[in-house]
């Protein structure tokens, strides 16, 4: 792992994003300036409708800014095409999400190492980077031949956390990962994001609207009505 | 990339094998169907193309034309205006003619003991075994003298035969009763297969000039049946008969009143008519075929949807909207893959228990298996080509949030 912390995983310079819903249009967000360095552990939090979920899409290069700029990784995405996108989320980014996402009927092995099928890694590898990816994430080696239906939700997490490693994204983006769990199983969870961070270097972002959960990370960035809230 | 997707594809068909398994069934009765009709249509049409063949070789056949208003019986053909001399005069005056012989038919009512049967009496010269290729079972054919003599003998077609004497026994020697004249059959031939109107196993073969002296009194003959040389002489042979005929007749070609006729001629126009039917058959089976498509289509539809998150998670993970058309079209296209190699195994099938079961030929040929691959192939692309896109224009944030 690369543990520079000087350079700059992501740098947002006054983003604006205007939804358009026929003639109306609504402004989610309001030039949003910030920088997340390589291996912080950051936490994005807000109430409901407060955009952060916007800033998870367009940090995630899942949507574009309507203005402004977004570097990650020192390159610019904000003005790219579909595909392009696709290619830098396979790339850079990692998701793990709050309803896991997990393939069905799958195994856990299979779904950890779908990035791996479109990042086109060589099917010899394939095994052992998803078998380092699970250990990183902590679940225990006897389960990773069960199917994913057949897991505990926080067992399905550290699964969906292993899919997010495997690639060795720049960043680990999680939304809400705790918010389909109980405070128990949550806590574990956010210890693994912890563990990553500060024994692997991983850059882990946090998008969550719980403050217990935000506290978490090392820094907070605070977002209300679309503003940062310093 | 391939394995990748091949593993994923199966994975997606196998986990909901119900609804996979009729989405095919579509596919596979589509497909079956098709095989099955195409096979009996080509069948028909070979057996009709081998029955034709074997009326005779290299014939040409001189027909009466249509029917005159003035001065018609109801005898024989539909008109009358082929002399036994035009068919002399063809043997004589024209190159390349192998042999000829004149044909007076008409339907009678046939006794022997206590069977009867309806059945067509051709009265006809010595050649007429060799231009139609007859071969004799039992007995022989009508001889030189028979015609000569006016001998009322006669040679009898096996289903005749069959229907008379019954099967299997030697009439060689026994006297028939045709409209009162008693008969002696001198031999039978042998079954040429085919059936209705173009068998020659159920007739009754009597000289020419005692179905002259007996049935007609007048000089007119029904067909002249006319043998060439060769294959390639077949058209130069026509061409002069006609020519020579227009002259006897002292008629020009508007006013014809014969026909002439040569086996090609026959054999494709019976074609034409099978091929049609053929087509027409196929069109039928076609039909199911779309419906089939659009059951994959909606299976595939409602695939799209019921996995819209899973969608808009390969997405997020880096998938492009290639991948995903790719994946959902591989689904369609090895479904119907699927389904059309089980239609033709099926369809295959069929038509051997037509063959077996209905006595009807049937040829599945390699060009409607082809037909039937390229088909299936093109409904997998044609109709998931629509559930494919909409899944590959899925927003990922919407798909991810879609319940």
């Amino acid at each position: 792992m690369k543990k520079n912390n000087a350079e700059v995983a992501i740098a947002c310079h006054n983003i604006n994003k205007i939804y358009q819903t026929g003639d109306i249009f609504t402004q989610v967000l309001y030039n949003i300036s910030f920088e997340i360095k390589r291996g912080e552990f950051v936490a994005i939090t807000g109430p409901s409708g407060s955009g952060k979920s916007t800033i998870m899409h367009i940090i995630g290069a899942l949507d574009s800014p309507s203005s402004g700029s977004y570097y990650l990784d020192g390159q610019d995405v904000s003005q790219l095409s579909d595909d392009e996108l696709a290619d830098i989320r396979k790339n850079k980014i990692g998701f793990v999400f709050q309803s896991f996402n997990l393939l069905k009927r799958t195994t856990v092995l299979r779904n950890v190492m779908l990035p791996l099928v479109y990042a086109e890694a060589p099917v010899e590898n394939r095994l052992a980077l998803a078998s380092k990816a699970l250990l990183a994430a902590g679940l225990e080696e006897d389960r990773w031949a069960h199917l994913s239906n057949q897991l505990s939700g926080g067992q399905m997490q550290r699964v969906a956390i292993a899919r997010a490693l495997v690639n060795n994204p720049a960043i680990i983006l999680a939304d809400e990962p705790t918010g389909n769990l109980d405070t128990k199983t949550g806590e574990i969870v956010l210890d693994t994001f912890r563990r990553l961070n500060k024994e692997e270097g991983h850059t882990i972002i946090l998008i969550t609207h719980e403050a217990d959960v935000a506290k978490h990370a090392d820094r907070i960035i605070y977002i209300k009505d679309g503003h940062l809230v310093e | 990339m391939f394995k990748d997707l091949y593993q994923e594809t199966m994975a997606a068909i196998t986990a909901n094998k119900a609804r996979s398994g009729l989405t095919i069934l579509g596919i596979v009765i589509g497909i079956a169907s098709v095989i099955a009709l195409i096979a009996v249509g080509q069948g028909t049409q070979d057996s009709i193309k081998t029955s034709i063949q074997s009326i005779g070789s290299n014939l040409i056949m001189v027909m009466p034309g249509a029917q005159r208003s003035g001065g018609v019986s109801g005898g024989m053909g539909s008109a009358q205006s082929l002399t036994l001399d035009d068919a002399k005069a063809i043997g004589q005056e024209i190159d390349g003619v192998k042999a000829v012989a004149p044909e007076i038919s008409k339907r009678y009512q046939v006794i022997f003991g206590s069977s009867n049967t309806n059945t067509s009496i051709v009265g006809t010269s010595i050649s007429y075994q060799e231009i139609r290729s007859l071969e004799i079972d039992t007995g022989v054919f009508l001889s030189a003298e028979d015609v000569s003599a006016m001998r009322k003998v006669a040679v009898i077609g096996s289903t005749t035969r069959d229907d008379l004497f019954g099967a299997g026994f030697d009439p060689v020697g026994k006297t028939i009763k045709v409209n009162n004249i008693n008969f002696k059959v001198v031999g039978v031939t042998k079954s040429k297969g085919g059936s209705g109107s173009n068998t020659q196993d159920d007739q009754i073969i009597i000289p020419y000039t005692v179905a002259q002296k007996y049935f007609t009194n007048n000089q007119y003959v029904g067909t002249i049946s006319i043998s060439a040389e060769s294959e390639e002489m077949i058209d130069t042979v026509q061409e002069q008969v006609s020519a020579l005929l227009l002259e006897r007749h002292d008629k020009t070609e508007e006013t014809t009143d014969f026909r002439i006729m040569n086996q090609a001629d026959i054999v494709s126009a019976a074609s034409s008519i099978t091929e049609t039917l053929t087509m027409l058959l196929a069109a039928i089976a076609g039909i199911s075929l779309i419906v089939g498509g659009i059951g994959i289509m909606n299976m595939m539809l409602t695939n799209v949807t019921e996995r819209t998150r899973e969608i808009g998670l390969r997405k997020a993970i880096g998938a492009k909207r290639n991948d995903i058309s790719n994946q959902f079209l591989a689904e369609s296209i090895s479904l119907t893959f699927l389904g059309g190699f089980i239609g033709i195994i099926l369809g295959w099938a069929i038509a051997w228990g037509i063959a077996q079961f209905a006595s009807l030929n049937t040829s599945v040929s390699w060009s409607s298996i082809l037909l039937a691959f390229g088909v299936s192939a093109g409904i997998g692309i044609v109709f998931g080509y629509y559930p494919a896109r909409r899944a590959s224009r899925l927003n990922p944030i919407d798909a991810l949030r879609y319940e």
